[in-house]
C-alpha cells in the first residue's frame, strides 16, 4: 500500500472536520477524493502532507509515519494546495527552480517528467506567476509539486473554478503522471471528474460515504432509479412527481429527473400515473446510477431526508 | 420584437483592452422571464461582457440596452434593477443574517417597512427565522448561497446576474439552488448565468457558448446538442471550445 489512512479524527474548536476517516491507496493509484466545499478534503490533505497533526488515528505515506517520520515524508511527497503556492514576485522559471534547490535537485534533473506540462508554459517564461491566467497557474503549480520526482502526489482541488476543456486537459497530464508509477491523490468538488480516476472517495461533513471503482456499475440502488424526459421540459413535472407516494427523492439531472422510488413495488403504478399525464413526449426509463446519484442518495441518507423537506440547519 | 420583450439588447457590442479584444462584436437578446446561460472557457471574455451588462465598465463600441436602458449614459438606472450575485463575493461574513438583508434592501432604496415585511417571508421560506442574528461566517455554505441569490432578488430586480452561483456545493444543494432559480423565473425575474458545471448548462431556456471573445453558438440547449451532434452540453462545449 502507498498510504494507509487509518481511523483519523481531526476537530477545529467544536467543528468536527474529519470522523474516523479510514482507506488504504495502492501504489500507482489515481484516488480521487469527491466532496464539496466544508467536507474535509483539504484537513485530510493537509494531515497527509505533514502540515497537520490529527486528533487521532495514523497516516503512513510508503510507509513513513506522516507524524513521527515528518522530514521523510515531505521529501517523497508532491503536494499541491487549494490556495496559491506559487511565489507571485518570482517568474515562472524562477518559481520552477526555486522549487527544485528546495528539493535538492535541479531542473534539469527530472526535466522529462514535467516536459508535458511545463513546454505549454515555457514561452511564458520570463512572466511573473502574478500576471499568469489561472489555467498557467495551474500548470506551473503542478510542475513545482512534480519537479523532485515525488513518490506520492497530492493535489487539493487543481480544477476548481477551471473551464470544462482546461479541465479535460489537466486530467489527461494527470493520466501521464500516473504511467511514471506516481500514486496520485487528487481533489475535487466536479463529479463528472470521478471516471477519470481508479477509485473515488465520497466525502461529506468529514465523513468519508463511499468507495468506489466508477468503471463499474453499483448494485446497491439500481433496482428503483428511473429517469424521465419530456421535449417540454421535465422542471415542471418536479413537483408533480415529488408528490406521488411511491418517490422518495426527485432531481433535475441535467435535461432529465432522476426519481428514485421507494421500492420495486412501485414501478407500475408510477408508470401508470405518469402515462395518464397525456405528454407523448414523456420518456420514464429504469437506469443505473452515476457516482452523483449515489453520492446524493447517501448525502439524501445522511441527512435523513432534510434536504428534501426543505430547512433545517 | 417577436412577441417577446427584450430585457437585454446587444449589437456589435466590442471591449478592448489595448490592442486586446475581449469582446468581438457581440450581438445577442436575452428575452425577458428566459434563464439565459452564459457559457465560455476562462479568459473567453464573459466576465468583460457581464461587468458591461451591469453598468460596470463601458463598452468600447456597439449598441447595448438592458431593461431599456443604454449602457453608455443610464448606467445608474440600470443598477437600480439588476440583482447581482457571485460565489465568490455576496454576503458580508461579519454581518448577521439579518443585518445583510438590511444593508442591501436600504443599498436598493427599500423602506424599512417594506424591509422588514419582506425579510419575514423570506426567512420563512428559507426557514432561517431562528438563525437571523448569526453571523453569516458561520452558517454552512450552501445556505450562504441560497440567502446570498435571495438577498440578490429582495428588490425584485427585472434581471439577475449569476456570476458561477453554485461553485462548491454539494450535488443537492446545487439543485435545490436551481430550483429557487426556476422559482425566481416565474415571480417574473430573468435570469442571467454563467456555470462551468455543464448539467447546468441543461437547466437553461437558452445557451450561449463564446470562445476567444465571440459567441459561436446560441440555442437551445436541446439544439446545440442536436447541431453538435452530442449526448449533452458537456460534448457540445468541448467540440466548440476545443476548435
Amino acid at each position: 500500500m502507498s498510504l494507509i489512512i487509518d481511523h483519523i479524527d481531526h476537530s477545529f474548536d467544536t467543528l468536527q472536520a474529519l470522523r474516523q476517516v479510514n482507506f488504504e491507496v495502492q501504489e500507482g493509484e489515481l484516488f480521487g477524493l469527491i466532496g464539496p466545499d466544508g467536507a474535509g478534503k483539504s484537513t485530510l490533505f493537509r494531515v497527509m502532507a505533514s502540515l497537520l497533526v490529527p486528533d487521532a488515528g495514523r497516516c503512513l505515506m510508503n510507509g513513513n509515519d506522516a507524524v513521527k517520520d515528518y522530514r521523510e515524508v515531505r521529501k517523497i511527497i508532491g503536494y499541491m494546495p487549494g490556495r496559491f503556492s506559487l511565489y507571485m514576485d518570482l517568474s515562472v522559471e524562477e518559481n520552477l527552480a526555486f522549487y527544485a534547490r528546495v528539493f535538492g535537485t535541479s531542473v534539469d534533473e527530472n526535466y522529462d517528467l514535467i516536459r508535458d506540462v511545463y513546454e505549454q508554459i515555457a514561452p511564458f517564461k520570463k512572466r511573473l506567476a502574478g500576471k499568469l491566467s489561472g489555467g498557467m497557474k495551474q500548470k506551473l503549480a503542478l510542475s513545482c509539486a512534480l519537479i523532485h520526482r515525488p513518490e506520492i502526489l497530492l493535489l487539493d482541488e487543481p480544477t476548481t473554478g477551471v473551464d470544462a476543456v482546461s479541465r479535460r486537459e489537466f486530467w489527461e497530464m494527470l493520466k501521464k503522471i500516473q504511467k511514471e508509477g506516481i500514486t496520485i491523490v487528487v481533489s475535487t468538488p466536479y463529479m463528472d471528474e470521478a471516471d477519470m480516476c481508479d477509485r473515488v472517495a465520497l466525502i461529506h461533513k468529514g465523513t468519508l460515504l463511499d468507495i468506489s471503482d466508477p468503471s463499474l456499475p453499483s448494485g446497491s440502488d439500481s433496482s428503483v432509479l428511473y429517469s424521465l424526459r419530456s421535449s417540454k421540459g421535465v422542471y415542471t413535472y418536479l413537483e408533480r412527481i415529488r408528490s406521488l407516494e411511491g418517490c422518495k427523492y426527485a432531481w433535475l439531472f441535467g435535461d432529465q429527473l432522476h426519481v428514485t422510488l421507494r421500492s420495486d413495488r412501485d414501478a407500475d403504478p408510477v408508470k401508470s400515473i405518469i402515462d395518464g399525464w397525456g405528454d407523448p413526449s414523456l420518456e420514464w426509463k429504469k437506469i443505473i446510477p452515476s457516482i452523483e446519484d449515489r453520492f446524493m442518495g447517501l448525502i439524501e441518507q445522511e441527512e435523513g431526508g432534510q434536504h428534501s423537506n426543505g430547512a433545517t440547519i | 420584437m417577436d412577441g417577446h420583450e427584450h430585457i437585454i439588447e446587444v449589437k456589435d457590442m466590442v471591449k478592448k483592452f489595448g490592442s486586446f479584444v475581449a469582446n468581438d462584436h457581440l450581438t445577442f437578446y436575452v428575452e425577458r422571464g428566459e434563464i439565459f446561460g452564459f457559457l465560455g472557457a476562462n479568459g473567453a471574455g464573459k466576465t468583460t461582457a457581464m461587468r458591461i451588462l451591469c453598468g460596470l465598465s463601458y463598452p468600447t463600441s456597439g449598441e447595448i440596452r438592458v431593461v431599456g436602458h443604454n449602457v453608455y449614459h443610464e448606467r445608474e438606472r440600470i443598477k437600480k434593477k439588476i440583482g447581482y450575485m457571485s460565489q465568490k463575493f455576496s454576503l458580508y461574513e461579519d454581518l448577521t443574517v439579518s443585518e445583510n438583508i438590511h444593508l442591501y434592501a436600504g443599498i436598493y432604496g427599500l423602506g424599512r417597512k417594506k424591509i422588514m415585511a419582506r425579510e419575514e417571508q423570506l426567512l420563512e421560506r428559507l426557514g432561517l427565522a431562528h438563525i437571523r442574528n448569526r453571523l453569516i461566517g458561520s452558517i454552512p455554505l450552501g445556505w450562504k448561497q441560497k440567502l446570498a441569490f435571495s438577498v440578490a432578488i429582495f428588490h425584485h430586480p427585472a434581471i439577475v446576474f449569476l456570476d458561477e452561483p453554485t461553485g462548491g456545493v454539494d450535488p443537492i444543494t446545487r439543485r435545490q439552488f436551481w430550483e429557487m432559480i426556476h422559482d425566481a423565473t416565474e415571480e417574473g425575474i430573468t435570469v442571467f448565468v454563467t456555470t462551468h458545471y455543464m448539467d447546468e448548462a441543461e437547466y437553461c431556456d437558452r445557451v450561449s457558448i463564446m470562445v476567444d471573445g465571440r459567441i459561436d453558438a446560441l440555442d437551445t440547449p436541446a439544439a446545440l446538442k442536436q447541431q453538435y451532434e452530442s449526448e449533452n452540453m458537456n460534448e457540445v462545449f468541448l467540440k466548440l471550445a476545443r476548435a
